[in-house]
Formats: C-alpha cells, sequence, structure tokens
C-alpha cells in the first residue's frame, strides 16, 4: 500500500525545549495509527506541526508525495485532511445539525457560490446520514452547547468525517468518554475505516482502546520516537513500560 | 414551532405597520428622529455583521458613515445624481473595510479595538483638516434630496418611507446572508477560529469580508444620512457615534438578528421621549444603561431569550420533539 503521509525529521522547539525531536513516520492508506507517549512526550505538538496549526522548527510532511509543510489548516482541509482537537472542539452556539453541515460546507463549490446556494450547502442529507450514523438523531435540533460530554464528543468526531476525508487525526477521541459511548465510538471509527478505507491517525491514552483500535502503534517519549509496530509487541516493548512506568 | 413561527410573524407584520404609521401625526422633528432611527439602524445592523456575527471588534464604524455621507454630499452638490454616488459610497466603504480588516488578521479584542478607534480618528481628522476637500469644520451644506421615480422626497415624510424601504432592504438582505452558509461561517469565525480554519473554512477571507460588508452597510447609512440631514460636518462622526453604534449592537443583543433595530430605539428614540425630564434625561438614560447592562450583559434579545427559554423548552417537550427543535436555526439568530 502506498504512504499517504510522511513525516520526515519533524522537529519543533519553544525556546530552549524541545517538544518534537526528529520524529519521522509514514502512514498507509487505510491504516489506522496508534500514537501512545506519556504526558508530555510531543503528540499533540506533532499534530499541530503536521497540521499547519504550529510552523515546524524543521522537517518535512508529505501527503501523497506532495509536500505540505507549513500549509495552512483550511488548505490541508481541502485537500482531505481532517482533525479533532485533544480539547472539545464544536460550536456551540449551533445546533448538531448546523455543525455538521458547517464542518463540510467549505468543500461545496465556491466561497461565491455558497453564498448564493442552497441555505444548508446541499448538505442536508449528508448530515442526516452522519447524524443516524453516530447515532445523534434525537439531538439534531439541539444546540451542540446543551449536550453531554460524551455526545458533544461524538459530534466532534462526526464533524471531522462530515467532509469524508481521506485521513483523519484525531488527538484523544475518547477522552472523557463513558464505558458504553466508548464502544460505540470504537465501532463507529472501525465501521468508517472499513466502508470508506479512510486513513486514521489516532492519538490515545487509553490503553484499551487503542489497542483494540489501532493496526500500528508509535510511542513517542521527550518528543522522540521510541517503539514502533503492532499493539502487542509494543505493549511488552521494555522501552515503552520503561517510558510509562520510569526506572525500577 | 408553527406556534412560535406564527407569532413571530404577527409581532413582525404590526412592528412592519407601526413603522408605516408612526410618523402620521408626528412634527417635522418626530419624523427626522424616526428616520434617523431608521439610518443608524442600517449602520448598527453593519456592525452587527461585523461583531455579533463574525465576532471582530469594530470603533471605525462611524469613519464609514462619515465616508459614505461624504462621498454622497461631495458628488451631490457638484451635479452628480444620486444613485451613482450612493453606490460609490457603499462600494468605497466595503473596499475601505477590507482593507482595514487585514489588521484583525493579527490582533484581536482591545487591541482590534484600539486599531480600528486608530482609525476612526484618522478620518475624523480628515473631515476636519483637509478643508480644500470636504469643506472642514464648515462641512458640506445644501445636499440635495433624491428623487424616486419622479417623485420628489423633500418632505420630511416622503424622506422618511425612502429611509424606511432601505431599513427593509437591508434587512432582507442581511437576514438571506446571515442564514446563508456565509453566516454559519461568520459564527464559526466568532466561536472557534481554530477549529473553523481545521474544517476548511478560510477564516482569512471571512474575517476580511465580514469587515467589508459591515463598513459597506456603514456607507450605505451614511449616504442616506447626508441627504436626510442636508448638511454634512466632522462631529457627528467622531468616535462618539462608533461607541453609540456599539451601544446599540450591544444593547439590543449583539448576534441577534433584531438587536440593532432594538438597540437604535434605546440609543436613538429613548433619548428624545426622555427629554420630558429637561436637564436630567442623560442622567436618566445614562442610569438606564447601566441598569440594563448590569443584568443583562447579553442585551436586550438576550434576555429575552433567556426568559423564553424555559417555555420554548416546555412546549416542545409537550409537542413530543427534541428539546431544543424550538429554538432550531437559533445558532444564526
Amino acid at each position: 500500500m502506498s504512504a499517504i503521509l510522511q513525516v520526515r525529521d519533524l522537529r519543533k522547539s519553544f525556546g530552549g525545549i524541545v517538544a518534537v525531536d526528529g520524529v519521522s513516520f509514514s502512514v498507509a492508506e487505510g491504516e489506522i495509527l496508534g500514537i501512545i507517549g506519556p504526558n508530555g512526550s510531543g503528540k499533540s505538538t506533532l499534530f499541530n506541526c503536521i497540521l499547519g496549526q504550529l510552523a515546524p522548527s524543521g522537517g518535512e510532511v508529505h501527503l501523497d508525495g506532495r509536500p505540505v509543510t507549513g500549509m495552512r489548516p483550511c488548505d490541508l482541509n481541502r485537500l482531505g485532511v481532517s482533525r479533532t482537537f485533544q480539547l472539545l472542539q464544536i460550536f456551540p452556539q449551533l445546533t448538531v445539525r448546523e455543525n455538521l453541515i458547517l464542518a463540510g460546507q467549505e468543500h461545496q463549490g465556491t466561497m461565491l457560490g455558497r453564498l448564493v446556494g442552497p441555505r444548508d450547502a446541499g448538505l442536508g442529507a449528508a448530515a442526516e446520514r452522519m447524524i443516524g450514523f453516530f447515532r445523534l438523531e434525537h439531538l439534531a435540533d439541539e444546540h451542540a452547547g446543551d449536550l453531554s460530554y460524551g455526545q458533544q464528543k461524538l459530534l466532534d468526531v462526526a464533524m471531522a468525517f462530515m467532509a469524508g476525508p481521506r485521513l483523519a487525526l484525531l488527538d484523544e477521541p475518547a477522552g472523557g468518554v463513558n464505558l458504553t459511548m466508548l464502544a460505540s465510538l470504537r465501532e463507529r471509527l472501525r465501521a468508517i475505516n472499513a466502508e470508506s478505507r479512510s486513513t486514521f491517525v489516532v492519538i490515545e491514552h487509553n490503553m484499551e482502546f487503542v489497542m483494540a483500535l489501532c493496526t500500528r502503534i508509535l510511542v513517542l517519549a521527550e518528543g522522540r520516537v521510541i517503539a514502533e509496530g503492532e499493539p502487542a509487541a509494543v505493549r511488552s516493548d521494555p522501552k515503552v513500560i520503561e517510558a510509562y512506568l520510569g526506572h525500577s | 414551532m408553527k406556534n412560535r413561527r406564527l407569532a413571530a410573524g404577527i409581532v413582525l407584520a404590526a412592528a412592519g405597520v407601526f413603522l408605516l404609521v408612526a410618523p402620521w401625526g408626528l412634527k417635522p422633528y418626530g419624523i427626522f428622529i424616526l428616520s434617523m432611527w431608521a439610518v443608524m439602524t442600517i449602520a448598527a445592523i453593519g456592525l452587527n455583521l461585523t461583531l455579533g456575527y463574525a465576532g471582530q471588534i469594530s470603533l471605525a464604524q462611524a469613519a464609514f458613515v462619515g465616508i459614505g455621507a461624504y462621498i454622497t454630499a461631495w458628488l451631490t452638490t457638484r451635479g452628480w445624481p444620486f444613485w451613482p454616488t450612493y453606490i460609490f459610497g457603499g462600494v468605497s466603504c466595503f473596499a475601505v473595510g477590507w482593507v482595514l480588516g487585514y489588521p484583525a488578521l493579527r490582533v484581536q479584542h482591545h487591541y482590534l479595538a484600539f486599531v480600528t478607534l486608530a482609525f476612526n480618528t484618522l478620518v475624523f481628522l480628515i473631515f476636519r483638516n483637509e478643508e480644500w476637500l470636504t469643506g472642514g469644520i464648515y462641512g458640506i451644506s445644501n445636499v440635495p434630496r433624491p428623487g424616486v421615480l419622479g417623485l420628489s422626497l423633500n418632505s420630511p415624510l416622503a424622506f422618511y418611507y425612502f429611509c424606511l424601504a432601505h431599513l427593509a432592504l437591508v434587512s432582507a438582505a442581511t437576514w438571506w446572508l446571515i442564514r446563508s452558509p456565509w453566516g454559519r461561517a461568520f459564527v464559526a469565525l466568532r466561536e472557534n477560529p481554530i477549529r473553523a480554519l481545521s474544517l476548511g473554512v478560510d477564516t482569512r477571507r471571512y474575517t476580511l469580508v465580514a469587515f467589508a460588508l459591515g463598513a459597506g452597510l456603514g456607507g450605505i447609512s451614511g449616504a442616506i444620512y447626508a441627504p436626510l440631514v442636508q448638511f454634512v460636518d466632522p462631529t457627528p462622526f467622531a468616535l462618539g457615534l462608533s461607541l453609540n453604534l456599539l451601544l446599540m449592537v450591544v444593547l439590543g443583543g449583539s448576534g441577534y438578528f433584531f438587536g440593532p433595530f432594538l438597540g437604535a430605539i434605546v440609543a436613538v428614540l429613548l433619548p428624545e421621549w426622555l427629554r420630558f425630564t429637561q436637564g436630567y434625561y442623560l442622567m436618566g438614560y445614562a442610569v438606564l444603561v447601566i441598569l440594563l447592562m448590569a443584568f443583562s450583559p447579553t442585551g436586550l434579545l438576550g434576555l429575552a431569550d433567556r426568559l423564553t427559554r424555559p417555555a420554548r423548552r416546555r412546549t416542545a417537550g409537550a409537542a413530543g420533539v427534541a428539546p431544543a427543535a424550538a429554538a432550531e436555526g437559533e445558532g444564526v439568530r
């Protein structure tokens, strides 16, 4: 399988602090790659550098072999790259349906065309499908700000898939989600991966969730890759155990 | 939901009829004040678009009203017909607003407020000091009133209806705009620009558009202000008007479609109604504004929204609908 995303020697420093220190990896099309590591290991900074939210201090990011280092997040999104954030990022004053339509509308025609086009940007049916897929039917007209945390998390993830991305980078999708909702989220993500062959890169602290979802795991510690491989192999890697538990 | 729409329709129709008959029996000064309310509401609708929907603070709206007014006054007193000057005023302000939007790409909140405040001061100084162009403190007098389809608008009543027609057109266009995908993108820009950017919303372009559209409406408001007052001088376009327009938006309810209408009632009409208190009317007005802001920082419509939400939820619940279905589409209010 060809690599959809290639990260080469990516670095990011904040003053004297090196948050990401020469990280390289690639993700094959249709793969679900997990990125784990202790707090402060540079996972979210890595995401922000890949997605143009932060300018990397060095290194390169390639999408389908094309350099996209430092490209603006909105331009990357239009190339089919979507993301969620570590903290919930929804639009509380908009309804669930409006959040979803917003998440896809910028992919519909030109800016001027959207002004004179239909109010739902032609996404009404797609939004309904996504609402059904994430089982949010009874909440479709609720303000997103009125939803429970778990429901907001589902909406957050649903928004990332509204434009049918080829690559989705999910930052702690399971964070703060209860067990019932967690199983539902995992099931939904697997279904999207199977149906649309979307590629996922998932940062997660919930080991059970990430080990069950991902086909390959990358472990970061102090900004560097310390291990990479299948979930079972990574779980028993002494370097990983040491990174999480410290020296004995 | 249907009942709520019906009630809203009835209230709107009643307000429309009231605005049509309100000037009947009023003296010219009363009609002038009502016309001024319509003109200022247009400027406040523009600011509400920039600030209320897109979340970009601007203390420069008076400058755009002034630019629109001066362009119309300058050209019409030199023999130009009204409509080209009106369009020129609006388009010029749109272009200047677009340029003024660039600082908003770098700074936000109170820093942006100071950038726009400085712009307002700069424009005011040009109006006052560049006498060869603006007439300086003497201004431009004898601004003619336009005619429409051969009808004269010289009488206060005819010009009031002209202002009202403009307000209706601007309101309809703005209503359509904020319900389009652009309106949703403006709200996204206001609520969470980082997430908006990650969803493909070009926040840079939408910020510029929000500034430009708000400024353009300011220019249109000014283009009607000039023939309404028939005299243009720098004083009305100082910072005081920008603050007053900001007050209208915030008092009425920032980000609410009808906020500027109510805010302009409080800021333009209320001081006139309170004149019976003679020397105390401005004090009374100030106390009223302080109380309103202290007890309802989301403005009059924010207060109404808060008070009626439980009832709307009960109604929706009783109808077997998801509770917030009663508030459908309120994200873009």
